[in-house]
């Protein structure tokens, strides 16, 4: 354990090239697949507060079971659908980061569309009624409920990005964890177990989590501004 | 907020989308994780792509899988050794030009205790034989890969039917070479791998090489170019560069140099015109 710590922090302090790429793809991918599950997520999950129609409850229970969507099935189904012999292989973008980008998206919409589904719900029921006399359509609730509901799409979004940057199962499928390409932290410690360089897969265990808690740090801080600006 | 997420949304996306365009001639090979794992790959790869700057992306999966990424045209070329998934692979149409590259061999390795007493042998199939009559603890790949196919042929060598074996002694990890080695250097059981799995692996624990030199542990590589005519997409000129590279003096010059502590580990033999 003192031995893998050493060779994080001679990791990160040595600026050890390769690392520093592979941090940089584990980030920009699974920020990029939270942005893209959030963009469509929040106002998607807003609307399944505000509108009622008749399956909402089911979908609702779809969305929060689909929560817990296995990795490996989401990565062998987008697998097959970019394979070049799939019907979305003419984009090239199998065993790309893009691929990545695309199968943790997937993983997280669930989560992000169900978490601001129940952050919405507060203050929809407790201003819905003002909102609609004001002469809003619910349409045009939505953005207004989300801005009010600024913690709990954070906690969405966090919920989403700790989903994306510790899973493995979909992006080693998809992007085939190709040296210097699409090796990101989670697969390169898959590699290195497999070597059985156990220090060195557990030295870049705790630089990821390092990396996670600056992330949810930076979110934290954000949020606070935006609060109180 | 929705317009600050909006904002990162459309950065995080300029991030990802930018160094993924500008590439340099690029070929797919999906290869074994033998190959890779082992460090042939990253000895090997930075002298093609110095020459011919093409750069090589390798996919490490099982040879059944990497075989089944040809097969849908997702590589452009497979790096593999099962001579006769290969050669089926040729003869139902997916592969073309297969050349052998180099050789090296599986060995038997087993804790220091050696219960079922087979240090120092020969006769890999008496040796399995031992360890089915001793019931040790044996782990299996059982991930369809080349070192599993070769690993069954073995079992049926030695005359014992290994799907009907009971008992629990033979434990089916379904992983890779070097997640399988953990297994077997943590529950002190016997295992088959390649030797240049085993030559770069760290976590061996009381492991170490009970049986090896029989004619029955050679193990071929090949590789095959995928059928540019089955699938368009193949970068057809670019992987056969690469596996010209491979069969050439200087590819096979390149292999045979590449030792760790001192021992090599893969041994060339392409044949000449092939």
């Amino acid at each position: 354990m003192a031995h893998a710590a050493g060779i994080a922090l001679g990791l990160i302090f040595g600026l050890d090239a390769d690392l520093l790429r592979i941090v940089r793809l584990s980030l920009s991918v699974s920020l990029s697949a939270v942005f893209l599950a959030s963009a469509l997520g929040m106002p998607l999950g807003a609307a399944l507060a505000v509108y009622s129609f008749r399956c909402r409850g089911t979908l609702i229970i779809v969305f929060n079971a689909l929560m817990g969507l296995p990795p490996v099935v989401v990565g062998l189904a987008v697998y097959l659908l970019l394979s070049h012999s799939g019907p979305l292989g003419a984009l090239g973008l199998l065993f790309t980061p893009g691929a990545m980008v695309t199968a943790q998206a997937i993983l997280v919409a669930p989560i992000v569309i169900a978490l601001t589904q129940r952050a919405v719900s507060d203050p929809w029921n407790a201003y819905g009624d003002a909102l609609l006399v004001d002469g809003a359509s619910r349409l045009r609730a939505i953005p207004v409920l989300l801005a009010m509901s600024g913690a709990g799409l954070l906690t969405a979004f966090l919920a989403g990005f700790g989903r994306a940057i510790a899973e493995v199962g979909a992006i080693i499928i998809v992007g085939g964890n190709i040296a210097g390409v699409t090796r990101t932290m989670t697969t390169a410690i898959v590699l290195e177990t497999s070597k059985g360089d156990l220090p060195l897969a557990l030295g870049l265990g705790m630089i990821l989590i390092a990396l996670s808690i600056a992330v949810s740090a930076c979110a934290f801080y954000l949020a606070r501004r935006g609060a109180h600006p | 907020m929705t317009r600050r997420i909006l904002c990162l949304l459309a950065l995080a996306l300029l991030a990802t989308a930018g160094p993924a365009r500008a590439d340099s001639p690029f070929i797919t090979v999906a290869s074994t994780t033998s190959t890779e794992q082992s460090g042939l790959f990253a000895h090997l790869l930075p002298a093609f792509t110095a020459k011919t700057g093409i750069a090589v992306r390798v996919v490490a999966v099982g040879t059944g899988q990497a075989l089944r990424i040809g097969e849908r045209g997702d590589c452009d070329v497979v790096f593999v050794h099962d001579k006769a998934a290969e050669l089926k692979f040729v003869a139902d149409g997916f592969g073309i030009g297969r050349r052998e590259v180099m050789y090296n061999d599986f060995v038997l390795v087993g804790p220091k205790i050696d219960s079922a007493k087979l240090a120092g042998g020969r006769d890999i199939a008496a040796a399995f034989s031992a360890i089915a009559a001793a019931k040790a603890p044996f782990v299996s790949r059982g991930d369809d890969s080349g070192t599993d196919r070769a690993e069954k042929r073995l079992w049926q060598a030695a005359g014992i039917d290994i799907k009907a074996v009971g008992g629990g002694w033979y434990r089916d990890a379904g992983s890779g070479m070097g997640p399988t080695l953990n297994m077997a250097a943590a529950m002190d059981a016997y295992t088959l791998s390649d030797r240049g799995t085993w030559l770069s692996f760290r976590n061996r624990r009381d492991l170490e090489i009970l049986v090896e030199g029989d004619k029955r542990l050679f193990n071929q590589y090949g590789v095959i170019l995928v059928n540019p005519q089955k699938h368009p997409n193949v970068k057809a000129a670019l992987g056969r560069a690469f596996i010209d590279w491979l069969v050439s003096p200087e590819g096979q010059q390149r292999i045979a140099a590449y030792t760790i502590d001192g021992e090599q580990l893969f041994f060339p033999n392409a044949s000449p015109g092939g």
